[in-house]
């Protein structure tokens, strides 16, 4: 009897056991191994060698680069007007298909795949779309008498350009969360708001919006968080180009380590990503936290 | 007015669908362009105005075939992804199993660690884990790209498979109890199949996130373990731009995306729900 209670004590830790020792091992020691590599000046040539520590040596280089201010610059611009973009193009879409529509299922798979298919083969098959020459965007553009464009060798456009990849790729995911919420909100609430005498702009913003909150705020922090990290997509779009234009911090962590062989700097770069990435999501989390107390 | 009302009625509907067909094309036209132009001819792919009626060519999928050795990271990618998913299902569920149920030292700080290894991103771990690896002499190996995908995996797998135990009525496990189970009894003959419908969710997710991964695999896998992300990149870097054999690549990466969304949208749409939940 004694032997079964001591079965039933301990089981929990038997049942988290792998995972918990796979998660350290696989997740938080190399994490924190980074956190502690940024403190290092650290290359490929001597990575079987101690290297010299550097103190904040990597943070102060980047802190005097340009170019790293210039690519948080771009990648708060980024994911801001990625996530607006998507929340506002996915709210109407979803406003207007809440109630019944015929053949629902179907829509609904075929918004499933931009999410489901490879970054990679997004990034490429937008770099195709963007070809100044053979691209059908550019030619689409000289049918309606719309001069060609430099798509991906303009400055500019290379941001535009991976925005609206991004955006063709996670539009449908966050209709798809939304409309969940929208069909969760109690009838007699809209209908109460009706007999009232709200107009439709009185009742999306009062009861609709107002009821879907938590999800737009969970939907908008997902976007948020994944626009931060993502680098594939611009990876096989621009690769960061022209010059750096469009290199993201997440796509920078990569070239700096790999490319510039830095190791040491990279995890810096790393390091900040994920400070960003925590304060803009604790950030958007608090807010909502606060608007529900009040 | 009743005629007023009808109007807007019939505005309102063909609005609905107007604005649904407008979506569906732009979500569907680049996918469709890509599998055309993986069944055209090299020229044909690079002729504007685009070619919309061709005789359709699997000259694309030769080229592949013949420049690189496809099938080897055709099995990779199928074994990486196969055993990460089979690894991350068990001990992910189990996992969510001890969370939900049992009441032990550390529990809701585990949560909220588990929430936030949810926020690393995958690109801030290939530098450490690319020196840890070779230090110990093991970059290349596909045990070690299995081994890091299934720590990647482990919290969503955990936090969606929570939720769908929670689903699961707590009078069964207490009628077995009474019946003199023990956990693993109970996980194996009451949780393990009642929870059947959340673990295909984990096991799409997981397998996608492998499958599709890009930066790890760049970083740490060599010629012998390459996943096909990896593959079309160096493809195109060695041999330009050839279109249609490019397509035919990304259309072959495509495939696993086509059948899950065709076969089980529904298990996505619950799983982005439940990944969802917060806190």
């Amino acid at each position: 009897m004694a032997n079964k209670t001591d079965l039933h004590r301990y089981s929990p830790y038997l049942f988290i056991g792998p995972a918990f020792i796979i998660l350290i091992l696989g997740l938080l020691v190399p994490f924190f191994y980074g956190v502690g590599l940024s403190l290092y000046n650290f290359t490929f040539t001597n990575i079987r060698k101690t290297p010299d520590f550097y103190g904040l040596g990597n943070y102060f280089e980047l802190f005097k680069d340009p170019y790293f201010w210039q690519s948080i610059w771009i990648t708060f611009i980024f994911t801001f007007i990625v996530t607006l973009g998507e929340l506002l193009y996915g709210l109407v879409i979803a406003l207007v298909l809440e109630e019944d529509v015929y053949g629902m299922r179907f829509w609904r798979s075929a918004f499933v795949l931009p999410f489901m298919i490879a970054p990679v083969v997004v990034g490429i098959i937008w770099r195709y779309l963007f070809d100044s020459n053979f691209g059908i965007i550019n030619y689409v553009l000289s049918v309606i008498g719309i001069a060609p464009k430099l798509w991906l060798s303009d400055p500019h456009l290379a941001l535009i350009s991976i925005i609206i990849a991004d955006i063709w790729q996670w539009t449908p995911f966050v209709f798809l969360m939304l409309l969940a919420g929208l069909q969760g909100i109690p009838e007699d609430l809209v209908s109460a708001g009706k007999i009232d005498g709200a107009n439709y702009f009185q009742n999306l913003i009062h009861i609709k919006l107002a009821c879907i909150r938590n999800v737009l705020v969970v939907t908008a922090a997902m976007r948020i968080i994944d626009a931060f990290r993502s680098m594939v997509v611009v990876y096989n779009m621009t690769y960061g180009g022209p010059g750096k234009s469009t290199e993201i911090l997440s796509l920078s962590v990569y070239k700096t380590g790999f490319v510039e062989q830095r190791l040491g700097k990279a995890s810096a770069v790393a390091v900040v990503l994920m400070v960003l990435i925590y304060v803009v999501t604790s950030l958007v989390f608090f807010k909502s936290q606060e608007d529900e107390r009040n | 007015m009743k005629g007023t009302k009808i109007k807007r009625r019939v505005y309102h509907l063909i609005l609905k669908y107007v604005l649904l067909v407008i979506l569906f094309f732009i979500t569907i036209l680049p996918i469709f362009i890509m599998i055309s132009t993986s069944l055209k001819t090299r020229v044909d792919a690079f002729s504007i105005p685009p070619v919309w009626f061709f005789k359709p060519t699997l000259n694309g999928y030769r080229v592949v075939f013949d420049s690189l050795p496809f099938n080897r990271y055709f099995i990779n990618s199928c074994i990486i992804g196969i055993l990460t998913t089979v690894f991350t299902c068990l001990f992910g569920v189990m996992a969510a199993y001890a969370i939900v149920r049992h009441k032990f030292f550390g529990r809701k700080a585990l949560l909220k660690v588990i929430l936030l290894l949810r926020m690393i991103a995958p690109v801030v771990l290939i530098i450490p884990i690319y020196i840890i690896w070779s230090k110990l002499g093991v970059v290349g190996s596909r045990n070690s790209v299995i081994f890091s995908y299934v720590a990647m995996n482990l919290p969503l797998a955990i936090w969606i498979s929570r939720t769908f135990i929670n689903e699961v009525p707590i009078a069964l496990e207490e009628a077995a109890i009474i019946d003199g189970c023990n956990d693993l009894r109970i996980f194996s003959s009451i949780i393990a199949p009642l929870i059947k419908p959340g673990l295909v969710v984990v096991a799409i997710f997981t397998f996608r996130t492998c499958w599709n991964e890009f930066p790890l695999a760049l970083v740490i896998t060599d010629r012998f373990s390459r996943t096909l992300p990896v593959a079309i990149t160096l493809f195109i870097s060695t041999t330009g731009v050839d279109w249609s054999a490019i397509s035919a690549i990304a259309t072959i990466i495509a495939i696993p995306a086509f059948i899950f969304t065709f076969t089980s949208s529904k298990h996505i749409i619950k799983g982005l729900a439940a990944g969802a939940v917060k806190g």
